[in-house]
């Protein structure tokens, strides 16, 4: 019955509809306890029957967890019993038992939004009130600490400045994702730490991604954690390598990822922190630092950052097609990868003398007389890739035909051969074999529509079962 | 937006507050930078330290700030950085 019941009503002044039904509110407290919150400023509604509280701060707001102003939620004891949003004549009588409430009233009237709702709120109230899910450590500043230099002195830092992981700043990271905050991935290396969802989200905000980037980073980091990859050995190497992201799929371009012109350099966010998030989960939850386990002779400025998108081509399998996805599926694809050598080719116009290019400039991966040491990434430009198109040649015809030339000769490869002491053992000498392991060689597409130049991506020399092989991961919400 | 708390990336293994480095036990073969603020008879002060942290087999080097009033000059921090593996400063009179 209505007398046993009370009534919190959450309304604010900058709402018509809040103003409207302000002769039911009257009518409504007169016959019931009403408390009321009002979202912008005291002094409304002006009833002196209700209990108006000032809720500027939007703490009791957030608490009712109300989407829609007025709101009108009926208690029984402490448990609620039904709200309705919005002035909907029939349904403020019903939930009140009042037959007769706001007969001066229209019958219906939409409400406005809560300010709860209002853009960039919601992870401002959860970090201040709660209801985030949040456990990892807090780290409080005293008041004249600049919390980029508090990033920096606790080494949170790959040497560039990193965005202050704030609660707010994490909580709206954390709605990029439909995943548990709590879920755990694996274990990150060096240190083998566990790695959860939360922490994820706070080095993606170090990185500068935004919320949508979060699923992107939370696969490479899954797929790094994959044993094929072997991301504690790469990490220790005294090689150049590093981790290296190809996203191949819708998703790419629904987030503004560059495959297009200056794919692999400067200037996209989103393939500028997706590829740094990582190497911070690395740095920061697995340890994993230069100097320390990180035991790099030179490094590569990839470790900064590697990530970008493949191009859609319509004449070539995708990354994703030749990863054993779908081309509709949105993938990560994880390679150990130094830097990026050029190789020119201005003149061909058909396959054969453009694949004999190629195949020269991968011969020198690690070092012409290594063989199935290093794997490759070729990443083909247009006016390349046109070459062939033109031609009709798919991209497995013309990596099988860079395997093949680029299958060599074991007199060419012995240790002394050439005058270099490197190379292979002498037995060798009367084998054929291939620069590049099964599947050590992988072909994509991206880049500017000018220039008649693909980029080589040397691997990590120790590759496959010995070292690391590529990874592919669906990227999920 | 408020940066007064921020959250923890990393293992939490190691304490929330940083902890000051440890001093060495033994002085021997160290250099030991001093650092006259340039308050009156600081000079007289430092030169009793400077004997002490001899006998204990430091080399010691000497620095001046041009004033006590500003903090010390970059140039003179880095000095200090590059040339020393501990350095004492007086604060205050």
């Amino acid at each position: 019955m209505a007398e046993e019941s009370r009534y919190i009503l959450v309304t604010k002044r900058d709402c018509p509809t809040c103003q409207l039904i302000e002769p039911a509110l009257e009518e409504l407290a007169h016959s019931a306890p009403v408390r009321v919150f009002n979202q912008d400023g005291a002094g409304f509604p002006a009833t002196a029957a209700a209990d108006v509280i000032d809720d500027s701060e939007l703490a009791g707001s957030w608490a009712l967890d109300v989407e829609i102003v007025p709101t009108l939620i009926r208690y029984e004891g402490e448990i609620e019993a039904g709200r309705t949003e919005g002035w909907d004549r029939a349904a403020w009588r019903a939930l009140t038992h009042l037959n007769d409430l706001g007969a001066s009233l229209p019958e219906f009237r939409p409400g406005c939004g809560s300010l709860t709702r209002d853009p960039g709120i919601a992870p401002r109230l959860a970090a201040r009130y709660g209801g985030g899910g949040l456990t990892a450590r807090r780290i409080d500043l005293a008041p004249l600490e600049d919390a980029i230099e508090t990033c920096y002195e606790r080494g949170w830092s790959d040497g560039l400045p990193v965005v202050p992981p704030t609660p707010e700043r994490v909580l709206a990271m954390l709605a990029g994702t439909n995943r548990d905050p709590g879920e755990t991935l694996g274990e990150v290396p060096p240190d083998l730490v566990p790695v959860s969802i939360e922490k994820i989200a706070i080095n993606a905000v170090m990185a500068g991604c935004r919320p949508e980037y979060l699923p992107v980073v939370i696969s490479a980091v899954e797929a790094a954690l994959e044993e094929p990859f072997c991301m504690h050995g790469l990490l220790a190497t005294t090689y150049f390598s590093g981790p290296m992201v190809v996203v191949s799929g819708p998703l790419a371009r629904r987030i503004g990822m560059n495959a297009g012109g200056n794919a692999l350099g400067q200037g996209n966010r989103a393939n500028a922190t997706i590829g740094r998030a990582l190497q911070l989960v690395i740095r920061n939850v697995g340890g994993g630092r230069p100097g320390g386990v990180d035991r790099a002779a030179l490094g590569n400025p990839g470790k900064y950052t590697f990530c970008f998108a493949e191009d859609d081509d319509p004449a070539w399998t995708s990354l994703s097609e030749d990863r054993g996805f779908a081309r509709d599926q949105t993938t990560v694809t994880l390679f150990a990868a130094d830097g990026v050598q050029g190789i020119v080719d201005q003149k061909a116009r058909e396959p054969e003398p453009l694949c004999r290019s190629f195949a020269a400039g991968l011969r020198v991966v690690s070092h012409p007389k290594m063989v199935q040491a290093a794997d490759a990434f070729l990443v083909v430009s247009p006016e390349h890739a046109r070459v062939f198109h033109d031609a009709g040649w798919s991209k497995q015809r013309v990596t099988e035909r860079l395997h093949e030339l680029l299958t060599i000769d074991g007199s060419e490869l012995v240790q002394g051969a050439g005058g270099m002491a490197e190379g292979l053992p002498e037995k060798l000498k009367g084998r054929s074999l291939r620069k590049f392991r099964e599947g050590g060689l992988t072909l994509v597409r991206a880049g500017g529509s000018a220039g008649m130049f693909s980029a080589i991506i040397a691997g990590w020399g120790a590759s496959g079962e010995i070292g690391s092989s590529p990874v592919t991961r669906e990227v999920k919400p | 937006m408020s940066e007064t708390v921020l959250l923890d990336p990393g293992s939490e293994r190691d304490p929330s507050q940083r902890e000051p480095r440890a001093l060495p036990l033994d002085l021997s073969g160290r250099t030991v930078g001093l650092l006259d603020i340039s308050k009156p008879r600081g000079d007289v002060f430092l030169d009793e330290i400077a004997s002490l942290l001899e006998a204990e087999g430091a080399t010691v080097t000497r620095f001046r700030k041009p004033t006590f009033t500003r903090p010390a000059p970059t140039e003179l921090r880095q000095d200090i950085a590059e040339q020393c593996d501990l350095v004492l400063e007086g604060l205050a009179d």
